[in-house]
């Protein structure tokens, strides 16, 4: 099974480098874009007997590792 | 007093805590290898400045789940002085021995400069010898200072005597020009709630011999003494 994970930065928290990179997309040009948010993305490959296994070791694993829940929050897919 | 600081793949300001320790000082000090699973005996644990694990994933999230941990979370816990310095904060903050998150410093740069600082509590072991009228200078050197905190969680810092140290400008004040990395409330190192856990960004152990440009940081040290 493979885990595709996707941790963002909560609303509300600054990200100076998504608005640097925001700047940087409109010195090239792209004047319609409007916001940017940088987050980071994981591929986990697990094997579980159920997908309600998978799930809560996911979610484990976010919360106890691939995101700091203090100002990040986490959602995943299992395929 | 023995000292014991805690080193992981990529520490690497624990050979200049060890030798301030050892001859500014003249304490017994020994280091610890992030892989032993008990404490030797020791009175004070220091988690040193450094880039452990590269700083892969986010700083000190790798260092967290070191098999040394558990150890120091329950010396800490039995109200044992634990001191991080930079990443050590980090890594306590990682850890869940201290509240809030460090991030990016606001400018996007890694900040390698001398700083001015206000103590503002001298109940913890670490800061009992220190003057909260003194300005104290000690450099920086960091790329994810920047401390947050939300907005309950800060009045909870600010009641209960946590916000230990702060940032001023050069006449003695918390402001933006003061503050190098955007840190909420100037804030530049804090203390957990029984004050036994002291987690600072600054390196005191980069001026406690004048030869390299201050003595500022001494107090520290001196107070654990």
């Amino acid at each position: 099974m493979k885990a595709k994970i996707f941790v963002n930065y909560k609303p509300g928290v600054l990200d100076p480098e998504a608005k640097a990179i925001l700047q940087a997309t409109h010195s090239l040009g792209f004047s319609l874009v409007q916001s940017i948010n940088k987050g980071k993305y994981f591929e986990v490959e697990l094997q579980a007997p159920t997908l309600d296994v998978a799930n809560d070791q996911i979610k484990e694993l976010c919360e106890k590792l691939l995101a700091n829940t203090v100002i990040e929050t986490f959602n995943f897919e299992i395929l | 007093m023995k000292f014991g600081i805690v080193v992981f793949p990529g520490s690497n300001c624990d050979q200049d805590c060890l030798s301030v320790i050892q001859n500014v000082f003249q304490c017994p000090v020994q280091t610890i290898w992030h892989k032993e699973t008990t404490l030797p005996h020791v009175d004070v644990v220091i988690l040193p400045g450094g880039f452990s694990y590269g700083d892969y994933l986010r700083p000190g999230a790798i260092a967290k789940v070191s098999p040394i941990m558990p150890a120091i979370v329950s010396f800490a816990n039995k109200g044992g002085p634990v001191l991080g310095i930079c990443n050590g904060f980090q890594i306590l903050i990682e850890a869940g021995l201290l509240p809030g998150a460090l991030m990016r410093n606001k400018g996007l740069k890694f900040l390698c400069q001398d700083v001015f600082l206000r103590l503002m509590n001298t109940g913890t072991p670490f800061t009992r010898k220190g003057s909260r009228t003194s300005g104290y200078a000690m450099p920086i050197a960091h790329m994810e200072g920047n401390y947050f905190i939300d907005s309950v969680g800060l009045k909870r810092l600010q009641d209960k005597g946590q916000v230990v140290f702060q940032y001023i400008d050069s006449q003695g004040r918390v402001t933006d020009l003061g503050n190098p990395n955007g840190s909420v409330f100037g804030i530049a190192g804090i203390c957990n709630e029984k004050g036994n856990v002291l987690g600072l960004m600054p390196h005191p152990e980069r001026v406690c011999e004048s030869v390299l440009g201050g003595v500022d940081g001494k107090f520290i040290f001196e107070s654990l003494l």
